[in-house]
């Protein structure tokens, strides 16, 4: 037996109230030891852990990579590497892509791509709906069958409570997982930010709360009614909170992840116009983040990175003409950090919220356990990374650290075993 | 080098203005001051010499220099009546120098009408011309070097020094 | 506002260089655009109504969004400054064909002009393009979506001064559609940097956004107790669309409601002035009688916009006059 050593890591995994410094020994793709030598073997390669954190690598539970359909934007090869970059070994892909993965060929062509390009996984999400048009159901069997780990309405509408009811049910007949992105696109239609203060002074119509939580009353009732398993996807403001917490104390099975940028950014960040600022679901205020931040440290939110790469005309134009979204993977790790290092997020809650949780919502094992798939990260909290716009790896020109220094970064990856960082 | 008494050149120049007046036959001219220190002359002229009417010229969007220096920011406009068609004008300022000022206030009261005439009044003369414009009544001369300048204060009572 | 507005639009030293918005622009700014757009209101009553001031200076008409009456006043102020003109109308040529604002930009910089005078239907756009152009070109908002209009704000500051000596210590209401007024929300700024005693909103509340008093004004929902006591009244103009948006009722309610009349002006102070940046819809937001009554001042409006105008082009060209000269002065 050949194996891995990292020596001296501190690992870090909450769901095993697992926190110490120690030995992993790592052959065939699985992790072998932890703490202890193995009998027999020889150690082919170890990597000096001191000063660092190993942690299970993170997984997300939705980014646009860009492909098929937005050569310009992004690949799946630069997407999941750049991911990489960050701590990312699963990747979950959204389904509004150009043509949408709404049939078995094209998921089988996103698994391939992401084969080739061989970092993250690439777990792709299909759409409940053909072309997401929100009006009739979409063939779910074939889309399970072809890979998909879960159907998403990727923020789509439904084109009435009678359609997302049959989807609901009908997915339940498979027992699917479905991913609702919650938006009542009569009370968001126009809207380019969160409505608000800063929306009224800038003279920019505005997305309001209701717009999310109308939708989610729509769908958690939807849920409960026909006993689907869901997960609610990119929650922004505190008003969805006290809601998911009282489906949850009537007894509902529910999950949900908010995007990073939302427990970092404010809407105050769009002043000036800044079209990077612009993303959907909107930056909201700071009693909504605070509200953000509390929830994923008290174990209730996952954490996702709404990933969205785009290039330089989609948001050089004027912020109400500029398409939404942000490039996260590049910063996730060292923005992330931040927010640990300030205090507003504990380490457990944060490596819980991008590890443990996510992986439960999606089904499966994922941990630093001996036994295990070898799916991790190596991280150098105070390692500081200069992101200069030229060597993003992301092809997307819409990152929030281009330009910055920041401190955090992933020394190594590890997918299934195999180093890719 | 010694400064005169601005004073007595001004009671000099006010009474040779008198007596040109008169000579040219000019009972009713228009006296107009170019702000800001030829505002303070002309109102000194209009008592001594009991003249009905004063105007004033900003000359800030006449200058040649625009694209040099960019707009003056107290432009304060200029008060003259409707037309100054076919009337005597006694143009006044208080120094002249390069002569782009006398030009760009002729341009500008070209803009009101076409005037009798204009004859051109000076309390000083520092010499340094950059054009053919010449005072017709002029108070005193002064010869400068090179980074001298001269700073006039008014309107009572008119005293000038160096800067 | 944790950024200000102004690093845009103003020089290093505080003089105008872009005309964007009348957020942050201080007292004596403010005070300067007044006072130099007054000189030019006495060279528009003389004969010869151009100055040589931006003489060989080209001034660009882009507008992306229609509107005759505010680009012939800025047409008519650019020939008044002897500088030469060019009317695009953007909505109905290039960016129609799919070509980007980016493009549309780089291609108008090749032809070397001096002032963009820019209307858009999105907010911020005059922002952005201040922020994309290259350096010593001078751009004048002419209204972005629902942002701002600050030339209109400015025109209304110079009615206000000329007709009740000074904005300091006035009661200003202003009544209608404010949601989506990029004119009130200028208007608003420039009253409270002027010194007004108190500014007033008053509408229905579809019409009015929630957080509007934040601008700094009070907010009124009956037009009776706005108008109290009021020394100016500003009446928006309601396009008939809102009826249409579910945010109003059709037919005669607004004007029930909201209409200004000649009852209703006297519970203003009776000296008031009555003011509408135009064009005015009578019978919907006010009645003729008062329109063209003696306390309105509508009219006079239509001719100080010109002079602002000139003003704040002469003002924003010499301050990126000045800039040129320093960046050259620091070349050498």
């Amino acid at each position: 037996m050949r194996y891995l050593k990292i020596e001296q890591a501190r690992l870090i995994d909450p769901s095993l109230q697992l926190d110490t410094v120690t030995d992993v020994y790592v052959a065939e793709g699985r992790i072998k030891a932890i703490g202890r030598k193995p009998e027999s073997g020889v150690i082919e390669q170890s990597i000096d852990g001191r000063g660092q954190w190993l942690v299970p690598g993170f997984v997300d539970l939705g980014a646009h990579l860009a492909e098929p359909g937005f050569a310009q934007k992004g690949a799946i090869a630069s997407e999941t590497y750049a991911a990489c970059s960050s701590g990312f070994t699963h990747v979950c892909a959204l389904p509004d892509t150009k043509p949408v993965v709404d049939n078995s060929a094209i998921v089988q062509q996103i698994l391939e791509k992401a084969q080739q390009a061989c970092f993250a996984h690439v777990l792709p999400l299909g759409a409940l709906t053909p072309d997401l048009a929100g009006e009739q159901i979409a063939s779910m069997a074939s889309l399970q069958d072809a890979g998909c780990v879960a159907l998403s309405n990727a923020r789509q509408p439904f084109k009435s409570s009678y359609v997302l009811r049959r989807v609901l049910e009908y997915a339940a007949t498979y027992d699917l997982l479905v991913f609702l992105t919650p938006d009542d696109v009569s009370l968001s239609a126009g809207g380019s930010m969160h409505e608000g203060p800063v929306a009224t002074r800038m003279g920019i119509p505005g997305i309001p709360r209701t717009a999310e939580t109308i939708a989610l009353a729509q769908m958690l009732l939807l849920v409960e009614q026909t006993g689907v398993r869901a997960h609610i996807s990119q929650i922004s403001c505190g008003r969805s909170l006290v809601m998911l917490r009282q489906a949850r104390e009537a007894g509902m099975r529910i999950t949900a992840d908010t995007p990073l940028a939302n427990l970092i950014y404010t809407d105050e960040s769009v002043i000036g116009y800044n079209s990077l600022y612009k993303v959907l679901p909107p930056l909201r205020t700071e009693v909504d983040r605070q509200a953000l931040l509390a929830a994923v440290n008290a174990g209730e939110l996952a954490i996702s990175s709404n990933h969205r790469p785009h290039d330089v005309a989609a948001k050089k134009t004027t912020f109400i003409d500029a398409q939404p979204g942000m490039s996260m993977f590049d910063g996730f790790l060292p923005l992330a950090l931040q927010l640990v290092e300030k205090g507003e997020l504990t380490e457990a809650a944060f490596i819980t919220a991008v590890c443990s949780k996510p992986a439960a919502v999606l089904g499966f094992e994922h941990g630093l356990q001996e036994g295990q798939l070898f799916n991790a990260a190596l991280i150098d909290p105070n390692q500081e990374r200069c992101f200069r716009r030229s060597h993003l790896l992301s092809q997307g020109r819409n990152s929030p650290v281009a330009g910055l220094t920041l401190k955090g970064a992933a020394t190594a990856v590890f997918v299934d075993g195999r180093k890719v960082i | 080098m010694s400064l005169p008494d601005i004073e007595q050149v001004f009671t000099e120049l006010a009474d040779n203005l008198k007596t040109y007046l008169k000579e040219q036959g000019i009972d009713d001219p228009l006296l107009v001051g170019i702000r800001t220190g030829g505002v303070w002359v002309a109102e000194r002229i209009q008592q001594a010499l009991n003249i009905n009417e004063a105007g004033s010229l900003d000359i800030s969007f006449y200058r040649d220099d625009f694209t040099r220096k960019g707009l003056h920011p107290q432009v304060q406009g200029s008060d003259l009546p409707d037309s100054v068609e076919d009337r005597h004008i006694l143009l006044v300022d208080d120094v002249i120098m390069s002569g782009r000022t006398i030009r760009a206030a002729m341009n500008e009261l070209f803009d009101y009408g076409r005037p009798a005439s204009i004859t051109l009044v000076c309390l000083l003369d520092i010499g340094r011309r950059e054009l053919p414009i010449q005072p017709d009544l002029c108070g005193a001369t002064l010869i400068l070097s090179s980074d001298e300048l001269i700073k006039l204060s008014g309107p009572q009572p008119l005293s000038i020094s160096l800067a | 506002m944790t950024t200000n507005p102004n690093n845009v639009q103003l020089t290093a030293d505080g003089r105008l260089k872009h005309f964007l918005t009348t957020e942050g622009l201080s007292k004596a700014l403010l005070t300067e655009i007044l006072d130099t757009a007054d000189s030019f209101i006495s060279t528009q009553e003389r004969a010869i109504k151009k100055v040589p001031l931006l003489r060989g200076k080209t001034v660009v008409n882009l507008f992306f969004e229609n509107s005759t009456r505010t680009r012939s006043t800025f047409e008519l102020a650019a020939k008044r400054l002897s500088a030469d003109i060019l009317n695009l109308d953007i909505a109905r040529s290039a960016t129609s064909k799919g070509e980007t604002l980016m493009d549309t930009l780089w291609n108008l910089e090749a032809m070397y002009s001096d002032v963009f005078v820019v209307r858009h239907a999105d907010s911020g756009a005059a922002h952005f393009i201040a922020e994309q152009v290259t350096p010593h070109v001078a751009i004048i908002n002419a209204g972005d979506g629902r942002h701002a209009h600050p030339t209109q704000a400015m025109l209304d500051m110079l009615t206000i001064r000329r007709h009740k000596g000074s904005i300091e210590g006035k009661v200003v209401a202003v009544v209608g559609d404010i949601l989506h007024s990029r004119v009130a929300r200028s208007q608003i700024y420039a009253l409270n940097t002027l010194g007004a005693a108190e500014v007033r909103v008053i509408g229905p509340r579809t019409l009015l956004p929630r957080d509007i008093g934040g601008l700094g004004c009070k907010v009124f929902y009956k037009l009776e107790d706005g108008l109290k006591d009021c020394d100016v009244v500003i009446m928006l103009r309601l396009q008939q669309e809102r009826m249409q948006d579910a945010l109003l009722p059709a037919g005669s309610e607004f004007y029930k409601q909201y209409g200004l009349t000649v009852d209703r002006l006297k519970l203003a102070k009776p000296d008031a002035i009555v003011m509408h940046p135009g064009p005015i819809n009578r019978g919907i937001e006010i009645e003729s009688t008062v329109a063209d009554g003696a306390q309105s001042v509508i009219l006079n409006q239509v001719s100080y916009g010109i002079a602002v105008r000139m003003a704040v082009m002469a003002m924003a060209m010499s301050g990126q006059q000045q800039e040129r000269n320093e960046r050259a002065q620091m070349e050498l």
